[in-house]
């Protein structure tokens, strides 16, 4: 069995018009643990919005992409729909019936329809289980079946994965099999319950590359063969690309971009999906080119930044992405990487203590160091902007108050984009401003 | 099966020292089991029994004759003392050992699993147990069981698996919360498993491995125990079974009129039992415990590698 | 190949078996290859193939157990003995490792600043301070590390920074040669490539050779010079990073390339079965049970190592000697053994 010709794709568009799944407006916010001490004395230790206002919805016979970074909510989101994250808001409804509102008994009886495929097949698997039993296992949860019947619909579900000769792997345990085995094993206890939705959390990201198609093929055939639909979470574009109908693209607990694949990937707007698609590895050596790559890296969900959450990276940045004091910071920092240790040394000196710009505020307040004046701060500023006036973070700087004890600098008010239509697809960024908008172009429009 | 497999899969792969230390603990420990098993025949006369054929016994004799080991001042025979001795200690410390292996494991499970004020209130008084020296818990139980039940086996293995419980419990409850959190358990209540499906069926098998170990560890602790208990009066009486400890108290005051052998047997059989104990808990934990095991590893030799 | 006195390394049938109860696994077996100053060799090949254990194997940094065979020539001079004190003495100051997860590498409870100082003082003792940080700073820069967090702790810095903070300990003492073993991998997207572009940017600023394990044939082919190609404990194929992918010229580099999924892929594509047990490998080439290509000289015989018309040298009958072809010898292999569909890796 060599290579598969091309044709074996399921055909891309056909008709998804009845809703499957949809979520609306869904939170999902974990309370912080902080110290015993903070929490004996009932300090506010603060929350990680994993999932923060999020509308979807999914259609019969789709595949639905969710991708992001690590951190941007896609497993909790995926959780969330098998009511195995707790809900904070907003509504998941599963053929009419409300997932949020659900526990124990009808909990249960709803996931015989959704079921879930891990990133860790090693995990995923009880390691103190054999193969028949873990793979059975759902039947007799839900008493569907037993004794004969019961190892007849086990043979069945290994042999339509793969695992062929079933009887080879009936008695093995987890820690016998491949990876690649392994994730087949959990594939066909997902399907043995004949669900309609399948939530695939990375499945093939922890396979060897020579393994990953071999996955993907099978979840195509198995899509064809059992008319189910998925929600394919993961990071790697290439397979989103080839594998889903519709890509949402997250970042923070949101959705910032979402549309059909072919739209996303002719012409990804939201600069984040740029720099995603961007920063591929080509295999063409010919067609590899230098790339603009987004500085950082996704930042701490507990304390997102203002305005757009992806501001402090992006490179199109501008006045109401929500610029605030802990840009300034960055700014500082990645402008003391690119000067030699003795200038570094004297710049530090003249400002005081960067510490103090860690705040969420639209207001910056940058102290002067020992012996230093607010002059000599600005002037500091001012070699900084010359060396690279391009960089977006003026963009957002209202103005500068130089005063003797530093440089106070107010930013532009910022907004939280929301998620709008934008040609074919769906983006949340101020680029793409709601129609008649006076807010008009911004300063510097992608190349 | 799975977890039988599990537990004795390291055993294949030892080799050397914990080895050694294995072997010997079970031959030890398979010679007291041999005593206790056949105490019947193996002893000549019973464990409160001080005449035989209508013949009383001699009060403090000497090794050798009639009495093999001597007899004490209660004119009990020594060595069958010993013998029976062997099958107290070793019911005591089945039963407690098993008692608290089990216990231990059902409320860590359960605790581990449901979380909440239940496991907060169950880890407070597990912790309470455990701050306890041993003994002092076991003298406190000890009292209360004999008023209650009287001093026999069964109120001495219940005060040890008082004692021993809290262990047992940390040990499960810690490995239930860390399995808890696994993908595994996640998966299985995806399929749709209930609480209890996923205790008896993902979470036992993956916290159990643990529980040998500390049991064989233990065993030679409540030995110790029991033989203090006897000591002080509280483990078994006299005349409901044959204890070691009980025996080494009485034989207190013999050692200054010179007479040995009414302490040394006791004594040498609670020593030997306890070293053998010990050595399979060790070499238990050295075979089991991936960190201290020495896989075995085929030599390559040179030669091999130029064909 | 000749072995020209420039090179950082040369590596001449370096054998590396592990002893396991079933036998030796012959991890790495047999394989040759130079490295020339601040170049940057991809090492690639699906897991179990090896390519750890020749990174470590190189480095001296084998487990218990393992039996290391060969010649390995460093800039000149014939490697000490493994575990020898010469060899610990290179180590961190001419030889380096970038491992997968960076926190095996960090202390938590130390500051960066001391990293840095007891690297640096474990082969330059009594350095001052100042001359530390001076050094320090200067590779932190490079790695895009602002000076500002110099007295920070290991968790005060994201995943990202963590690992270019190992690069940066792994460079600071500059030494000629590192292994990094897949340093992405554990590593989002967007920083993956910021990391890969800073690899690439290495020979620039420093002259530090490299050979990088990677998962991801897209990281070799924008960061790497020269490409190894290595399957069930041999190199494969061997050439010039943009030749090789340009026209790969094993079958094996073939399947491999067209199995990756790419933003280009439109069907999938795999090879079938799995890298073989390696206490057990198959006769002849190791390749032929999966092989579109095996013909009955392969079930056999060993192929020789050649140099191709595009400069590669590659392990496979497809290219001769013809001169060492028994006759009949290329004819198709028609027995395959059975492949079951899930027999994979
Ligand atoms: N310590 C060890 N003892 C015995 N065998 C080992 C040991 N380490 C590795 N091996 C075996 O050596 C072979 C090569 O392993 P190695 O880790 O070098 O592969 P790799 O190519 O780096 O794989 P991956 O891509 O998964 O990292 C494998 O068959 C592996 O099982
Ligand atoms: N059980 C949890 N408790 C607290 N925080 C969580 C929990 N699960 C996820 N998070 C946080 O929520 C955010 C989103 O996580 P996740 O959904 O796993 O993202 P992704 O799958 O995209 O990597 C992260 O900041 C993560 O740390
Ligand atoms: S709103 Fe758009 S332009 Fe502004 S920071 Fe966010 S992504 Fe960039
Ligand atoms: S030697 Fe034969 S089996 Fe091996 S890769 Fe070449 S053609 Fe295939
Ligand atoms: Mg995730
Ligand atoms: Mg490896």
């Amino acid at each position: 069995m060599p290579t598969k010709p091309e044709a074996a794709r399921a055909p891309r568009r056909a008709e998804h018009d009845e809703t499957l799944l949809s979520i609306r407006d869904l939170r999902v916010h974990y309370a912080l643990r902080g110290s015993s001490l903070a929490r004996l004395f009932g300090r506010d230790v603060g929350t990680v919005k994993a999932v923060d206002g999020i509308d979807l919805e999914i259609a019969k016979g789709e595949v639905l992409g969710l991708v992001g970074e690590s951190g941007s909510g896609k497993s909790t989101l995926g959780r969330a729909v098998l009511g195995l994250a707790p809900i904070t808001g907003g509504s998941i409804a599963y053929e009419e019936r409300r997932i949020e509102t659900m526990s124990g008994r009808a909990l249960r009886e709803v996931r015989r329809n959704l079921q879930m495929v891990f990133q860790d097949p090693s995990a995923a698997l009880n390691p103190a289980m054999d193969i028949e039993t873990a793979v059975g296992h759902p039947l007799r949860i839900h008493r569907l079946a037993r004794g004969d019947e019961l190892r007849r619909r086990v043979v069945d579900a290994l042999e339509r994965v793969g695992l062929s000769p079933a009887d080879q792997f009936l008695t093995k345990y987890p820690g016998e099999l491949s990876g690649g085995q392994k994730q087949r094993a959990v594939i066909a206890r997902a399907i043995i319950l004949d669900p309609v939705l399948l939530i695939a959390d990375e499945p093939i990201s922890m396979l060897d590359m020579s393994v990953r198609s071999k996955l993907l093929q099978l979840m195509l055939d198995l899509k064809a063969d059992l008319d189910l639909t998925y929600v394919y979470i993961t990071h790697d574009l290439a397979s989103a690309k080839f594998f889903c109908d519709r890509v949402a693209i997250m970042y923070l607990g949101r959705v910032v971009e979402i549309g059909t694949t072919e739209e996303i990937f002719a012409d990804p707007k939201h600069p984040y999906t740029q720099s995603l698609v961007g920063a591929i590895p080509d295999l063409d050596p010919d067609r590899s080119t230098p790339r603009d790559l987004p500085r950082g890296e996704i930042p701490d969900a507990a304390s997102p930044p203002l305005g757009c959450a992806f501001h402090p990276r992006c490179p199109q940045a501008f006045d109401k992405c929500g610029w605030e004091s802990r840009d300034l910071r960055v700014l500082l920092e990645s402008h003391w990487t690119t000067v030699p240790e003795a200038e570094y040394d004297a710049e530090r000196a003249i400002i005081g203590d960067v510490d103090a710009l860690d705040l969420p505020d639209h207001v910056a307040a940058l102290p002067a160091g020992r012996g230093h004046s607010g002059g000599d701060v600005e002037r500091v500023l001012d070699t900084i902007h010359a060396a690279d006036p391009d960089e977006p973070f003026w963009r957002g700087v209202r103005q500068r108050r130089v005063v003797d004890a530093g440089v106070g600098i107010d930013f532009h008010e910022g907004e939280d984009p929301a998620l709008r239509p934008a040609g074919g697809v769906q983006v949340a960024c101020h680029l793409y401003p709601p129609p008649g908008d006076a807010a008009g172009p911004p300063p510097q429009p992608k190349e | 099966m799975a977890v039988m497999r599990r537990v004795l899969a390291p055993f294949r792969e030892t080799v050397g020292f914990s080895r050694w230390m294995l072997l010997a603990g079970i031959v030890i420990v398979a010679f007291f089991v041999v005593l206790a098993v056949g105490a019947e025949w193996i002893a000549p006369y019973g464990y409160a029994q001080k005449s035989a054929d209508g013949v009383d016994f001699p009060k403090l004799a000497e090794p050798g004759g009639d009495h093999l080991l001597g007899t004490d001042r209660l004119f009990f025979d020594v060595w069958s003392r010993v013998v029976w001795g062997a099958r107290t200690a070793l019911e005591v410390i089945v039963l407690a050992v098993a008692g608290s292996m089990i216990l231990g494991l059902a409320l860590g499970l359960v605790s581990g699993y449901v979380g909440g004020w239940f496991d907060r209130i169950l880890v407070l008084v597990m912790d309470a147990l455990y701050a306890f020296p041993p003994l002092l818990l076991a003298i406190v139980f000890g009292f209360l069981l004999a008023d209650k039940i009287g001093a026999g086996v069964v109120s001495a293995a219940l005060s040890l698996t008082v004692v021993y419980l809290p262990q047992y419990f940390r040990v499960v409850r810690n490995s239930t919360i860390s399995a808890r959190e696994s993908t595994y358990v996640e998966a299985a209540r995806a399929l749709g498993a209930p609480g209890r499906t996923v205790i008896t069926r993902y979470l036992f098998g993956n916290v159990i491995h643990s529980v040998p170990v500390i049991g064989t560890l233990n065993a030679a602790d409540a030995l110790g125990t029991l033989a203090a208990l006897g000591f002080l009066g509280l483990g078994i009486q006299p005349t409901d079974g044959a204890d070691w400890g009980f025996d080494l108290s009485r034989a207190l005051d013999d050692a200054s009129s010179g007479i040995w052998w009414t302490g040394v047997f006791s004594g040498a059989a609670i020593v030997l039992l306890i070293t053998g104990l010990t050595l399979v808990g060790e070499g238990l934990n050295e075979t089991i415990n991936p960190v201290l095991r020495k896989k075995r590893l085929q030599k390559i030799r040179r030669e091999e590698t130029i064909r | 190949m000749s072995t020209t006195g420039q090179d950082v390394l040369s590596v001449r049938d370096l054998r590396v078996w592990y002893g396991t109860e079933r036998g030796a696994a012959r991890a790495v077996d047999g394989v040759s290859f130079d490295l020339r100053p601040g170049e940057i060799l991809g090492l690639v090949g699906e897991s179990g193939c090896g390519k750890t254990t020749l990174g470590r194997g190189l480095l001296g940094l084998l487990p218990r157990g393992a039996f290391v065979d060969g010649d390995v020539t460093f800039k000149g001079k014939p490697m000490p003995a493994v575990a020898s004190k010469e060899y610990r003495a290179l180590r961190g100051a001419e030889l380096g490792m970038i491992f997968q997860e960076p926190m095996t590498r960090l202390n938590p409870l130390m500051r960066i600043s001391e990293h840095f100082e007891e690297t640096v003082r474990a082969h330059h003792p009594g350095v001052s301070r100042e001359r530390v940080r001076h050094a320090a700073l200067e590779v932190l820069r490079v790695m895009g590390i602002p000076p500002t967090r110099y007295r920070s702790y290991p968790h005060e810095f994201s995943g990202g920074m963590r690992q270019r903070l190992t690069i940066a300990l792994a460079l600071v003492l500059r030494p000629a040669f590192i292994v990094a073993d897949e340093p992405t991998t554990a590593l989002d997207v967007l920083v993956e490539a910021q990391i890969i572009k800073i690899l690439a940017d290495l020979r620039r600023e420093f002259d530090t050779s490299l050979l990088l394990i990677t998962h991801n044939l897209g990281i070799v082919s924008e960061a790497c010079d020269r490409v190894a190609v290595m399957y069930a404990g041999r190199i494969v194929e061997i050439g010039d990073a943009r030749q090789v992918f340009r026209s790969p010229q094993h079958p094996y580099t073939q399947e491999l390339l067209r199995s990756t999924i790419s933003l280009s892929t439109t069907g999938l594509s795999f090879i079938p079965g799995s890298p073989p047990d390696l206490v057990d490998p198959p006769a002849g080439c190791r390749f032929h049970p999966r092989c579109p290509h095996a013909m009955r000289v392969c079930a056999t015989q060993a192929p020789v190592p050649l140099e191709v018309a595009g400069g590669q040298r590659v392990e496979c009958w497809l290219h001769g000697p013809e001169s060492q072809v028994p006759p009949g010898g290329g004819e198709p292999l028609h027995v395959r053994e059975e492949l079951s569909v899930a027999d994979e890796a």
